[in-house]
Formats: structure tokens, C-alpha cells, sequence
């Protein structure tokens, strides 16, 4: 058996196509991929009850509805959305003791009602105002009670707060002028 | 000012590329890294966005619906539901919704949210319609995709 000399020179690896190797690979993903979106505003709907709803007084109700062509009419004034989130926090509220108005915030309830041809945008910007409403009240309270802020909390105490001002937004069957 | 003039050498120094594909190489993790596979999207959807959103903790107890034109975009696209990879129609989505649910282990079906990925020009009939289904099929939690931002 003859003895096979080999090289001891290792060749180096040529390494000038690891970029382009990369970018191919960053290409692709790039291409079958996209970032999702795991954020939006959580909703709890309600379960399906076959008990007809107990009466409630008329005025502890705050009345939004949004029509087909997605035009805004609380408590029976046509209304921006822009102006939604301070009069809902002045109707739960309630600081001028007004007769026609929640006498306190837990007996406040806000009722949403849409029409089937109103757009989805126009629904998240409403409930959205409306979510907002109720954040910065519970904010209020927060500072008030805790000197906190309201997500420094823990959840014990969130929950306390939101006891005061309890989050009720209900939602009617939607109305259908268009008949779709 | 003429004394501070530095002498100007005629040699370019070469800018290495040696570090190149470990740029290109950490790129491409951030990329694998927040990013899922793409599902088979059948419908185009535009989110709205909201200001007051909430994320998701756990991606693998949501279930998702999506909703919005069918593709191709044409004038006769019609709005459309998709659960998994297939359309359904409107009044299956609570038998579609609950075959999603049987797919997860049964401890824990009652923390399970369902991701509503709706497009912008979506009518609430529809929606109105799904989350009639939704209740039917007691699935109660629901996020309303949306993107950050908005927040007049």
C-alpha cells in the first residue's frame, strides 16, 4: 500500500457569495410573509338569552345610533364623532346632577345602534370613542383613588375602579332602512 | 486657515464587505422572527384604526375570521367570509367556528378570542350577522382588528 500524500494547504472557503446567499434567503421571506396585526379592541358579546331584558330607565341610557350613510345622532342630536367621547364622559358622570341623566355611573348605560348598511370604519371609530370615554374615566379615577395610573394598577385594583364605572355598552339590533 | 489644511492622501481606503451577509444574516432573523407565514388570503382586507386597542396574548388560543371583498378585485367583488383556508357562507359560520373550537384542547375553550379581521367597507349587516353566529356558537370573546392609531 502506497501512502497517499495529501496537501497539507487547507483552500479557504470562498465566502464572497454568503451575501448573496443571505439575500436570497431574506428575499423570500420578505415575499411569503407579512407582519400580523394581533391588536384591535376586545369586545365581549353577550350570550344569547331568551329572557325579554328587564325595563330600564330611560335616563340613565345614553342612545347612539349611526345611520346608513354612517351620520352619528346621540341622545337625538346629530353629533360629530369627534364630540362623542366628552359628552359620553359628561353623561356618565354626570357632574351637574341633571335630572335626565345617570344618577350615578353604575346605573349609566350606553346603547349602540347601528344601521345594516352602516360601514365598518364608521362602527370601530364609534366604539372606539365610546372605549375611549370609559379609559379615560377609569384614568380618573385611578389618579384619584391610587394617585396611579390607571395600567399601573394591578389587577385587583383595575378591577375596583371599573366597579365604580362599569364598562356597559349594549348593542340594539341593528335598524335596516335599506332593506338589505 | 490654510495652516489646519490636512494633506489629502490619493489612496482610497477600501470599505471591507466582509461584514456584509452578517447584516444581511441579522435582517433575515428580525424577518423570521416577527414575521408568520402568510396564510391563503381569498379576500382583501383594509383594516380600520382605532386608538384604543389591546393586543393579544396568545396567538395559538385566537381563532380568525376575516372578512372583506372576495379576489379578484372587480366591480362585481362581493364582500365575503373566510374562516381557515375556504369561504363560508353566513349562516355556516357558527358550524365553521365551532369546528375551530373542537380543534383546540378542551381546558382551554373558554379562554379561546376570536379575531375579527375586517375590511373598512365591510357593512354591519354582515357583521352584525357573523357575530350573531359567534354568540350562537358561544364563542363571546371577539377583538375587532384594527391597526394603531387614529385617537383624534
Amino acid at each position: 500500500m502506497s501512502e497517499k500524500k495529501f496537501r497539507r494547504l487547507d483552500p479557504a472557503v470562498n465566502a464572497g457569495s454568503m451575501a448573496d446567499i443571505a439575500f436570497l434567503l431574506l428575499i423570500f421571506f420578505l415575499v411569503t410573509t407579512t407582519i400580523v396585526n394581533d391588536k384591535g379592541i376586545r369586545v365581549a358579546l353577550p350570550p344569547i338569552a331568551n329572557t325579554p331584558p328587564k325595563p330600564i330607565n330611560q335616563d340613565n341610557v345614553l342612545t347612539v345610533k349611526v345611520n346608513a350613510s354612517n351620520q352619528l345622532l346621540v341622545e337625538g342630536q346629530m353629533t360629530q364623532v369627534e364630540d362623542l367621547r366628552a359628552f359620553t364622559k359628561e353623561f356618565i358622570m354626570n357632574p351637574q346632577e341633571r335630572e335626565d341623566r345617570p344618577s350615578k355611573p353604575t346605573a349609566a348605560i350606553v346603547s349602540l345602534q347601528n344601521d345594516r348598511s352602516t360601514s365598518y370604519d364608521t362602527y370601530i371609530n364609534v366604539y372606539n370613542e365610546l372605549r375611549a370615554a370609559y379609559n379615560e374615566l377609569w384614568e380618573e379615577q385611578a389618579q384619584q383613588i391610587y394617585n396611579a395610573s390607571y395600567k399601573s394598577l394591578s389587577k385587583a385594583q383595575q378591577k375596583s375602579v371599573r366597579a365604580i364605572i362599569p364598562l356597559v355598552i349594549s348593542e340594539a339590533e341593528p335598524s335596516d332602512y335599506a332593506g338589505l | 486657515m490654510a495652516k489646519f489644511k490636512s494633506k489629502k492622501s490619493n489612496i482610497r481606503p477600501e470599505i471591507s464587505t466582509a461584514s456584509l451577509p452578517d447584516i444581511i444574516f441579522m435582517l433575515l432573523f428580525f424577518f423570521m422572527v416577527v414575521t408568520v407565514l402568510r396564510k391563503d388570503m381569498l379576500v382583501n382586507i383594509q383594516l380600520p384604526s382605532a386608538s384604543e386597542v389591546q393586543k393579544l396574548e396568545h396567538r395559538s388560543l385566537v381563532n380568525h375570521i376575516y372578512i372583506g371583498q372576495s379576489k379578484p378585485i372587480s366591480d362585481q367583488a362581493i364582500n365575503r367570509i373566510q374562516i381557515n383556508d375556504a369561504f363560508v357562507n353566513k349562516d355556516q359560520v357558527e358550524v365553521a367556528i365551532r369546528q375551530l373550537v373542537a380543534q383546540k384542547p378542551e381546558n382551554l375553550h373558554s379562554r379561546l378570542t376570536t379575531s375579527l379581521q375586517i375590511d373598512k367597507a365591510v357593512q354591519m349587516g354582515l357583521i352584525t350577522d357573523v357575530k350573531t353566529q359567534l354568540r350562537k356558537a358561544n364563542q363571546l370573546k371577539v377583538n375587532y382588528a384594527a391597526y394603531v392609531g387614529g385617537g383624534r
